[in-house]
């Protein structure tokens, strides 16, 4: 399938691991990438909470530029950042709820020559995987099982809240979706406090304490159920739960040292990539737990606590 | 009959044992509430059981809990739908205290100790200007009407319950406050609108202090969506009244804004200094060298690249720029808002009559706001 695909700002900027490795795992699931390399950053809600009709213009150009993609022949819009998601679902919801209002929006795209129509198809990649691609053929892509892997899914607020703004219902559970991919790939669900919480990136300006806080509990937490690593689909909760996981150790005053892993990463791990082709390497918190380097040999590595689990030592 | 299974939370204060889990079953139609299933368990089983509660309808706000994990009220689940979703939890209903504040006893928490405490903090009543009008005041529809979310509001403490900021920070003013405080800070006839943005500005665990994470949104049963009212207190405060907050929540949103405009996407090297009023600013350095060890593990590990850092290699497209100079040209900031408006397809066949909320509009620029805002007085 052909997706115009919109990275975000972090993927391309603080972590570029994961703009890399979802280069790397889309022509292994049959995705062809079309980037918008013209639009702007959807503005992570702080350009709406300055001024909406401006966050709602930029996205709604981004949108525009998408459906010329797709006039040219690409199936949907696909992110690769639950931030963007879910700020680019809160303009979306305003723009198509009002006609009188898109044609507002529009005024200002018309200068480019460019205009939004309402009702754009627009995924995140973890709702991709599985409404489009499916769960039981990326199953049948797996070439090294993520067996004995202990993964704690971290989703990051924008792609679950609120549930109705971005689609969350009987037959699209996409509050679920990591734990079904989770398991796709081989690996096991870790289950803890802080999967549907907040990293705390977008105080950490503003509060860092809090910040850190919210950051080291749930990896704390996490750590406590014997997780081997996180994986989340959204790059700012990777700054926080990875870039500064050494300050949030500080902050909730224990060690942590919890790999946390991009979703194109850990889905390229089971799809057979090398753990250094997918940016493994540019981490802050080395991912041992994960790999092990010296045979590229995945999950449960000498003693870890992935096998302590396989043998069932780990009680709850 | 149906049969649900649910799990109460227990815990009663005067015995001396540790909170535990008790399972009891009512039988009830579906369409029952889950306060329904526990009126009877407590009629039928245990006379004990620690509820609050009254109209049964929604309206008084009293039986706020957490039924799987999800803020709410006992009476608004209906029982076949409390099931359903938890299904997922091995498929019994389970109803705990709300979270964030002190438990009483069973399902009852201290409202006083946090909720009531934080709604005081707020000064949540009407401080007009001038000298009061010989009868009732007047204001502009649109105004009431902007404010008619936060007033639906109906105490029960769910978004509360819920607030991530405040599980860490307990100090945060919280959701049900800062929704509260927008309903008077939106309020025409209200004469201290730059003194409340001021003091919820400054205050460390105030406006700037939550963390977007729409759970508030999402538990609070009557729409009134504390975390759009929160943003809108920030808007205020930085953009019409140009408040200058030492948490850096007005320098950070001033940071990011004109970092996209110069750039199109976010160079994240300079966001954190300029947050800080730039990389000299005497408050900046601290924060700066604290950041070090970060910075330079990013470097080691090849995340960050020097030539990332210092260049600016992504420069915004003429045409962003002038997204930025026309909006920001606009006279009033525009401001839809789908709780007032409605959408399209619910409002048949009136699709060229909504109403577009300008949100500006109500509080003009500060220094012409008294007078619109107290028209009765001048």
């Amino acid at each position: 399938m052909k997706v115009a695909y919109w990275p975000g700002c972090v993927s391309r900027g603080f972590t570029p691991e994961l703009h890399g490795s979802m280069a790397k795992v889309a022509p292994l699931l049959d995705i062809e990438l079309v980037e918008l390399d013209r639009a702007a950053c959807c503005g992570a809600g702080v350009i709406a909470e300055h001024n909406q009709e401006l966050a709602d213009t930029l996205n709604a150009r981004t949108f525009a530029l998408a459906q010329q993609e797709m006039a040219r022949g690409a199936d949907l819009m696909m992110n690769i950042c639950s931030t963007c998601q879910g700020a680019q679902s809160e303009c979306q919801e305003r723009l198509d709820a009002s006609s009188e209002y898109r044609v507002r929006v529009n005024e200002s795209l018309a200068p480019e020559g460019l205009s939004y129509e309402r009702g754009i198809a627009n995924k995140n990649f973890l709702w991709l995987l599985v409404e489009e691609i499916g769960l039981d053929h990326l199953r049948s892509l797996v070439t090294r099982p993520l067996t004995d892997l202990r993964v704690g899914p971290f989703y990051g607020c924008y792609i679950l809240r609120p549930t109705d703004r971005v689609g969350i219902d009987d037959e699209h559970p996409r509050d679920i979706y990591l734990q079904q991919v989770i398991e796709a790939l081989g690996g096991t669900v870790v289950d803890y406090a802080g999967m549907n919480k907040c990293c705390g990136f977008p105080i950490i300006t503003m509060n860092k304490d809090a910040s850190l806080k919210q950051a080291g509990r749930h990896l704390g937490d996490a750590k406590d159920a014997d997780a081997d690593c996180l994986v989340t689909p959204c790059p700012l909760c990777h700054l926080n739960l990875d870039l500064q996981q050494p300050a949030a150790e500080k902050a909730v005053g224990r060690e942590l040292d919890l790999p946390v892993l991009h979703l194109p990463q850990l889905v390229g791990l089971a799809l057979g990539l090398d753990p250094k082709e997918l940016g493994m390497g540019k981490h802050v918190v080395k991912p041992t737990t994960v790999i092990d380097w010296s045979t590229s040999v995945v999950a449960g590595v000498g003693g870890g606590i992935g096998s302590r689990a396989a043998s069932g030592e780990v009680g709850q | 009959m149906p049969e649900y299974t649910l799990k109460l939370r227990r815990y009663s204060p005067e015995s001396g044992e540790p909170a535990y889990w008790e399972e009891f079953t009512a039988d009830l139609d579906g369409h029952r509430s889950v306060l329904d299933g526990i009126l009877q368990i407590r009629d039928r089983e245990d006379g004990s059981i620690g509820i609050r509660h009254s109209c049964r309808a929604a309206i008084c706000g009293s039986c706020g809990v957490s039924i799987n994990g999800r803020p709410g009220l006992a009476c608004h689940m209906h029982l076949e739908e409390a099931q359903k979703r938890a299904e997922r939890d091995g498929g019994v209903i389970t109803v705990e205290p709300m979270g964030n504040m002190p438990v009483l006893k069973d399902l009852i928490v201290d409202m006083d100790a946090v909720h009531w405490k934080k709604m005081q903090r707020v000064t949540p009543w009407l401080i007009p200007e001038g000298e009061h009008p010989e009868r009732e005041y007047i204001v502009p529809k649109e105004a009431m009407v902007d404010v008619t979310q936060t007033m639906a509001c109906i105490q029960c403490g769910a978004c509360v319950s819920h607030c991530l900021s405040m599980e860490v920070d307990p100090l945060f003013i919280g959701p049900a406050a800062l929704a509260k405080a927008y309903r008077f800070v939106g309020d025409p006839r209200d004469g201290q609108q730059f003194e409340r943005l001021r003091d919820l500005s400054e205050d460390p665990h105030g406006i700037y202090d939550c963390t977007h994470c729409f759970n508030c949104i999402e538990a609070c049963p009557k729409g009134v969506a504390p975390m759009s009212q929160i943003m809108r207190l920030r808007r205020i405060a930085g953009s019409d009244h140009g408040i200058e907050d030492r948490n850096n929540g007005h320098r950070h949103e001033n940071a990011f804004v004109k970092n996209i405009e110069r750039n199109g996407l976010l160079h994240e090297a300079d966001l954190l200094p300029d947050s800080y009023g730039g990389k000299f600013h005497p408050r900046a350095v601290p924060e700066l060298l604290s950041s070090l060890p970060i910075a330079l593990r990013g470097l080691q590990r090849g995340k960050i690249t020097p030539k990332k850092a210092l260049l600016h290699e992504h420069k915004a497209p003429q045409e962003v720029k002038d997204i930025f100079q026309r909006v920001h040209g606009h006279d009033t900031r525009f401001e839809l808002n789908l709780y007032v408006s409605g959408k399209d397809e619910e409002q048949s066949g009136e699709q060229d009559n909504h109403d577009i909320v300008e949100g500006a509009q109500a509080h003009g620029t500060p220094s012409s706001s008294s007078a619109e805002r107290s028209p009765n007085s001048v």
